[in-house]
Parts: C-alpha cells; sequence; structure tokens
C-alpha cells in the first residue's frame, strides 16, 4: 500500500524536507480548515444543550428550516431529471454544437452567486420581462418563496449533469445498443442498463446538489426579501440572527449544516472509492 | 428487428425528448437570465457607466476585491503545492482525515463558514486575540477579507494540483539523479516545470472563485465603504438603493473578469492537451 516505499531513491525527498511539509500541511489545515468547524460545534454547545433546543424550537427558526427543505426538495429532482437527460443527449449521440452545450451547463458555477440573484431580479422582478405578466396572475416570484426557489436551482444546475457527462462519455453506448438489439424497450434500457452502470455517480451529484441547495446563501439572500418566518432559508436565517447579535442561537442552526456538510465529505470520500473500485472492476471485466 | 430496422436507426432512442428537455432547461434556467444582465448591461449608456466607475467608493472596492483576490491567490497556489506535494507523496498519521478535509470549503455552506471564520478572527477570538496583542486587526481589516479569500480558494489550488504530482513520471526524476543531479536540481529543473500548468489553473480558478465570493466574506469583513467591501457587497447595496443600474455596471465588470479567467483556463488547458498529445 505504502507508495513511498515504492518511490525509487531519486524520487524521495531527505527526511528532514518531509517533516518540514508535513508540518506546514498539518498545521495550515489545522489553522484554516478544522478550527473553524471546531468553532461551530464550541459556540453551539458552549452555553448548554439546553440554548442550543430553544433555539432550534424558535418558530422562525422552525419555518427556515422547513423553506429550506421545500426549496431543496424542488431543486434537486428538477436538476436530477436535468442531469441524466443532458448526459443522455450530449454522450450518447452528436450534434453541431455539442461542446458549445456542456460550456453552458457549467456556467452557473462560474458565475458569482451575487450576480444569479441579479439576474433573476432583472426577469421576475417587478419591472422584469417576465415579473409584471407573473404580477398580473398574481404571483410574485421576487422577495417570495418562487425566487427563493429559482435561486437555488440556477446555483445547483451543474451538479449532477457535471458528474454524470465524463462517466458516460467513458462508457459508450454498447451496452445499450445491445439491449435494443436484443428487444428491450427505450425505458428499459434506461433503468435496467444504463442506470446501474451510472449508480454512484448519480448519487455522489445528487448528494453535491443536495449539499449546495442547503447552504446556498448570496444568490438567495439578494432575491429573498429577508422576511423571518416567511421568505428565510436556514443560512438567511444565521445571518440574521447574527446580525442580532444572537450568536449561540446563530452557530445552533450553523451547527446543523455544517454537520450535514461533514456529511457530505464522509460520503464523498466513501463514493468515490466505490466509483474507483468499479472502474476497476470493469477494467478487470475487459 | 429486422436488419432494416437496425440500419434506419442510427440513433439510441430518446434522442428527442433528452435533448429538447435539455435545451428547454438550460434557456430558461441559464440562458435568459444571463442574457437579461447582458441586455440590461448593454442600455447603461457610457456617462452612467463613468458615473458609477468615477465615484471613490466603488473604485476602493474593486481595488480591494482584485487586490485581495489575486493576493489569497498566490499564498493558496504556494501553499496548496505543499498540502498536494504532502498528501500525495509522503505517508503520515492523519493523511487520509487531512485529505478529505480539503474539501471543506466547498461542503460547508459560505454563511457558516463566514460566522465561523469571525468568532475565531473577532478581536475576542482565539486567534483574533493573539494578532490584536501584536496591534494587527484581524477581522474588520483588508486582512480579514484576505483570510476569507484563502480558505475558499485553498481547495481549488489543492484539487488541481494532486492529480499532476501523481500522474508526474518518476522516470524522469530518476534520470535526473543518475546524471548526477541532487534532488534539490532535479526538483527545480524536472518536477516543478512540469507542475505548472495545474499550478496556473490552480490559481485561476482560486481566484475566479474570489472574485465572486460573498457569503464567507461579508461577516469578517465588516463591510466599511472604502475600506473592506467587496464588489460583491456593493452590488448587494446597490440593489438595496434600488439601484439596478449601478448593480448591473459592477455585476457586469465581474462577470467580464471571471470569463476572461476561464478562457484562460482553457488556453492552458488546451496547451496541455496538445503537449500530451505529441508526445
Amino acid at each position: 500500500m505504502s507508495r513511498n516505499s515504492g518511490l525509487s531513491q531519486a524520487s524521495r525527498d531527505p527526511k528532514w524536507v518531509q517533516w518540514i511539509l508535513i508540518g506546514i500541511t498539518v498545521g495550515f489545515v489545522t489553522l484554516l480548515l478544522i478550527l473553524p468547524l471546531g468553532v461551530i460545534f464550541w459556540e453551539a454547545f458552549r452555553k448548554g444543550l439546553k440554548t442550543f433546543t430553544i433555539a432550534l424550537s424558535d418558530r422562525n427558526a422552525r419555518s427556515a428550516i422547513g423553506l429550506t427543505l421545500l426549496a431543496t426538495a424542488i431543486c434537486v429532482p428538477l436538476n436530477m431529471v436535468f442531469g441524466l437527460a443532458a448526459a443522455w443527449a450530449t454522450t450518447k449521440y452528436s450534434f453541431p454544437g455539442k461542446s458549445l452545450l456542456i460550456s453552458i451547463i457549467d456556467l452557473p458555477f462560474a458565475i458569482s452567486p451575487v450576480i444569479a440573484g441579479l439576474m433573476l431580479i432583472l426577469l421576475y422582478g417587478i419591472h422584469g420581462w417576465f415579473g409584471g405578466v407573473l404580477q398580473g396572475f398574481g404571483l410574485q416570484v421576487i422577495f417570495a418563496v418562487p425566487g427563493v426557489v429559482l435561486a437555488t436551482i440556477f446555483v445547483t444546475v451543474p451538479f449532477v449533469a457535471r458528474e454524470l457527462i465524463p462517466v458516460m462519455q467513458e462508457q459508450g453506448s454498447e451496452q445499450e445498443w445491445a439491449a435494443i438489439s436484443l428487444g428491450a424497450s427505450a425505458w428499459q434500457t434506461f433503468t435496467k442498463v444504463t442506470l446501474p452502470n451510472i449508480f454512484f455517480p448519480l448519487l455522489y451529484g445528487v448528494l453535491l446538489c443536495t449539499a449546495r441547495a442547503m447552504g446556498e446563501f448570496g444568490a438567495v439572500s439578494v432575491v429573498s426579501s429577508n422576511i423571518r418566518g416567511l421568505t428565510n432559508t436556514i443560512p438567511l436565517q444565521i445571518d440574521a440572527l447574527y446580525n442580532d447579535y444572537n450568536a449561540p442561537a446563530a452557530f445552533a442552526l450553523a451547527s446543523i449544516l455544517a454537520s450535514l456538510s461533514i456529511l457530505t465529505l464522509l460520503a464523498k470520500s466513501w463514493l468515490e472509492s466505490r466509483i474507483e473500485h468499479r472502474s476497476k472492476e470493469s477494467e478487470e471485466i475487459q | 428487428m429486422s436488419a432494416k430496422k437496425v440500419t434506419q436507426m442510427r440513433r439510441l432512442p430518446g434522442f428527442g425528448l433528452t435533448l429538447g428537455f435539455t435545451l428547454f432547461y438550460v434557456t430558461l434556467m441559464i440562458v435568459i437570465p444571463i442574457a437579461a444582465l447582458l441586455f440590461k448591461a448593454s442600455s447603461i449608456s457610457m456617462q452612467e457607466l463613468v458615473e458609477t466607475f468615477k465615484t471613490p467608493r466603488v473604485q476602493a472596492s474593486l481595488r480591494l476585491t482584485f487586490g485581495a483576490s489575486l493576493l489569497a491567490a498566490t499564498i493558496n497556489t504556494f501553499f496548496g503545492f505543499i498540502v498536494a506535494w504532502t498528501l500525495v507523496r509522503y505517508r503520515f498519521v492523519g493523511r487520509r482525515l487531512m485529505d478529505s478535509l480539503i474539501d471543506l470549503p466547498f461542503a460547508m455552506p459560505t454563511a457558516v463558514s463566514g460566522i465561523a471564520l469571525m468568532a475565531i478572527y473577532a478581536p475576542t477570538g482565539i486567534v483574533g486575540k493573539q494578532f490584536l496583542a501584536w496591534g494587527i486587526k484581524t477581522a474588520i481589516s483588508p486582512l480579514g477579507v484576505l483570510i476569507a479569500l484563502i480558505f475558499i480558494g485553498f481547495p481549488f489550488a489543492v484539487r488541481t494540483m494532486q492529480p499532476a504530482i501523481e500522474e508526474l513520471e518518476l522516470e524522469a526524476e530518476q534520470a535526473s539523479a543518475s546524471l548526477g543531479a541532487s534532488r534539490f536540481q532535479t526538483f527545480l529543473r524536472v518536477t516543478l516545470p512540469s507542475l505548472i500548468p495545474a499550478a496556473l489553473t490552480g490559481f485561476t480558478l482560486a481566484l475566479a472563485r474570489a472574485l465572486g465570493e460573498y457569503g464567507s466574506v461579508i461577516f469578517i469583513a465588516g463591510n466599511l465603504p472604502m475600506r473592506t467591501e467587496i464588489a460583491s457587497l456593493l452590488i448587494v447595496s446597490r440593489l438595496d438603493e434600488n439601484d439596478v443600474v449601478g448593480a448591473c455596471a459592477i455585476a457586469v465588470v465581474m462577470l467580464a473578469a471571471t470569463f476572461v479567467l476561464l478562457l484562460t483556463i482553457q488556453g492552458i488547458q488546451w496547451r496541455i492537451e496538445r503537449k500530451t498529445g505529441r508526445n
């Protein structure tokens, strides 16, 4: 297992260099990453479990949790279906403009969340392209729940597609062709052949999408009116509590999201090892 | 199925459905919003543009955003290289834990990172207190902005350099050593040059992320006009003041800067591919 012993003399650094670099790494990671993580839980539980439970049973905190779950529940399935469709369309066929389409799918990652929120205001605000018409039907988007949902969708569009496209590109379509020629329907081919092959990357993409959807702050804060108990998501509620000098309650909510991100990291290393394992297996079969 | 039918079906089923839905979704969710911003920006007159960027407050904020982002990306590239090198080449207790923690700034919601950084670097925080004893303010100062941007860009630097270090050809190092080069000479002349493209990509990605960052910065920055106000925050305050034109002007400049950076990455990647393709 140890690769270091596998390194030849020429590629092995002197012991003292190793010690210094390991020291810098451990120090830097501890100061930059472990310390903030520790501080969140320390601040959340410092005043005892009671302050923690009171903070979470607060009406506005509950409503923020509810809105975050609602936005995530709408956003993740939509982006998952989109990711599957986009990956299928861009890896199973060739058509002009395909690489442009893939670049456009990646764009939300490059756009600052605040600018994303601004774009939605230009579209769905009262003076926006669609805002006036929708207002006529009595549907308010900006400074209301639909705006929060749209902002969440925008920042998470690429997650599933981006995980699936390289994997499906590599797998090719031979297995699908085999299934079709044996008489399977399109749907059967997709569910019985394609889906099992992309299960772990799909799960990974959905996981990343969920984590980001629950934690988005910048885009959502621009389009939300920040009304407590109404259009506040968990990150917005954290912001509001912190600005009220109610740090213990802010950290209590933050510790929930921080636990979720630790869970994401754990699941990520597990899924990555699964994906590696699978690709090794399929190499052996071939 | 007859042979004739198979030759007719040159494509797997689902082309129209999947491509149609993809185009619809991409247009509605991505293309139209971007078009709205570009359209609005194109309607801004030259005079309005000049007026927006002439104000000292906007200039100070752009200087801070670009300056701190460049500095943070540089620091991240340096430490990112050391961390990536250590994680790939050395074996030590806690290596796997360190490795999986690198992605924390990706996984953590920015607002959560923001209040955590503020709690650490505030005058009463565990690190902030130490620095204050030396007369250095870590929070509510440009230094605070820098710290947050280092935090948020760090994974980009490490994660782009890690695979490059893994794929280094060890034979080249051996050849260099057998020709009498010392370990340090080998590193400087053989190893480091082949890592430059990855380092540049990591630097650019960290820079692009820093330029648009909002949530993790605003708490620790304190948002003092002229001193610690980043461009993203200025966009938000312009919107709060109902100055949509001003917000769009700043947004378009930041967006253009990001796109230039991303095109640079494409160029670097294209050069790498051409180089490796030739070998």
